[in-house]
């Protein structure tokens, strides 16, 4: 079961898309799971062949459980947890039979009451045993946890997952989004020493570009705003790289690309912020391609695994909501999330004269464990003069 | 195609992108976005649909003519029968 955000502790299987003997290749869509931010399609991470699937539809699982069990195609491929440790949040569904260690991959989860007492021993057998810490809930008097603990619960993790009385609900469990969402965000203010940045963008020559380019285009690839702040964001991001990343285990690992999660926010309540792949790498069509998906996925629920895990930042433009600018709060384990306000149009000195120009207060909220005033304040003078070029966007 | 093919149309265009909403209790004069909390990205989708459906160009500057329902009603109307 794939930890598909910071603070998700079980999911529901709803169905398989695959059956035993079935081929797979990394990126295919095994599995239908149940969170409480609705219904998530699950990608496989490896190449292989299907042996057996263990956890039935309907089954409530904890994150970490074996879904199903994959044989080889003979090559050697990273291990999942080694994966997920380094540069991702989020474990995978599935494991080869080749790597038994791995059966329950090492997440390096959030805790919500701070962080894990766990011996170097016991740490090392976690490892050895494929135990994911963050799941133990019987541990000492003193709250450490034990390797008597970690043994136990291994053993329990090889027996068959018992099939749950949760049945899997249609649609958004709205109350259950709720307090995901109120953890993650009370972990984020209670560990993330957030600083604050804001700086005001003339956006004269990104919008009259894009009313000359969307002039020429059909509809079909026509050019948000949205698009250009986000790959902005993205090119900026070159220059200040520790932005973009995750806090874990003490220290910071950056991102492996340049993934930005969107906040979107849902009508029917609560927000998600799935991820856009590889945005440094795309152009714009590419950018807003995605984002046509993206956004359509979302309202009809049907977002992937690693659009929910892969973020590296946020971007939040909730200046379409009207709001002039946005201080965000991270989305842990990301160390930075960066806020569009609307665009106002404002008097403002342009080499001694004053005009109407339209204005944008871009933000940053940065961890401040990771990052310092001084480098956020050149990602920010970065985002602004990329949008004076928005042509080499 | 009449005027209530069209709107048939438009329904189903934006339940496309707003799956939650019911559209038959949206007041047709007022402002779309306004009263489903469309972002740009949704009232995109839905023009892109209409696009699809109906196999007409919408040029940019005519977006903001699809703002309610009865505009859109209106403005797809007119385009269907100058394309006719």
């Amino acid at each position: 079961m794939p930890s598909l955000g910071a603070d998700m502790q079980f999911g529901t299987l709803v169905d398989w898309r695959v059956k035993p003997g079935d081929t797979v290749k990394r990126g295919d869509i095994v599995a239908l799971v149940e969170t409480e931010k609705g219904v998530i399609e699950v990608e496989i991470f490896e190449n292989g062949l299907i042996e057996s699937l263990i956890v039935q539809p309907g089954q409530k699982v904890p994150v970490g459980a074996t879904l199903a069990t994959l044989s080889g195609d003979g090559k050697k491929v990273e291990t999942p947890a080694a994966k997920a440790a380094v540069i991702s949040p989020a474990p995978v569904a599935l494991v080869k039979e080749e790597a038994p260690p791995l059966k329950i991959p090492i997440v390096p989860a959030p805790e919500p009451s701070g962080r894990l007492r766990v011996s170097p021993l016991a740490r090392r057998r976690a490892q050895e045993l494929g135990v994911d810490l963050s799941t133990i809930t019987d541990r000492g008097t003193d709250g450490s946890i034990t390797v008597g603990e970690i043994e136990k619960l291994s053993e329990s993790a090889k027996a068959p997952a018992q099939p749950s009385t949760t049945v899997p609900t249609k649609g958004l469990d709205l109350s259950a989004m709720r307090r995901v969402i109120a953890a993650a965000m009370a972990r984020s203010k209670r560990e993330i020493p957030h600083y604050y940045l804001v700086t005001t963008i003339d956006m004269r020559k990104s919008l009259d570009w894009l009313a000359a380019e969307n002039a020429k285009r059909p509809v079909t690839k026509r050019l948000l705003y949205s698009a250009l702040l986000i790959r902005a964001v993205a090119l900026a991001l070159r220059t200040t790289p520790e932005l973009n990343g995750f806090w874990l285990d003490e220290v910071f690992k950056p991102g492996d690309g340049v993934h930005i999660g969107v906040a979107i926010s849902l009508r029917q309540g609560g927000l998600v912020n799935p991820a856009i792949h590889d945005v440094d790498k795309k152009n714009l069509d590419e950018l807003m391609e995605n984002m046509l998906d993206l956004v359509n996925r979302a309202r009809t629920g049907h977002l992937r695994s690693s659009e929910l895990a892969d973020g590296t930042i946020t971007v939040t433009n909730l200046g379409e909501q009207g709001v002039e600018s946005v201080f965000g709060v991270i989305y842990p384990p990301q160390v930075a999330l960066v806020g569009f306000g609307k665009i106002v149009e404002r008097p403002v000195a342009v080499n001694g004269m004053i005009g109407v120009r339209p204005m944008i207060d871009a933000t940053l909220s940065a961890d401040h464990r990771v990052s310092d005033g001084h480098r956020g304040g050149r990602f920010l003078l970065a985002i602004e003069r990329l949008l004076q070029e928005p042509e080499k966007l | 195609m009449t005027e209530n093919e069209i709107r048939e149309i438009v329904h189903q265009a934006l339940s496309n992108v707003a799956p939650e909403v019911d559209v038959a209790s949206l007041d047709p004069g007022r402002n779309l976005r306004d009263q489903i909390d469309m972002d740009s990205v949704d009232f995109l989708n839905f023009v892109i649909g209409l696009h699809k459906e109906l196999n007409l160009e919408i040029p940019d500057p005519d977006v903001a003519k699809l703002a309610t329902l009865n505009g859109c009603v209106t403005y797809l109307s007119t385009k269907i029968k100058q394309a006719s």
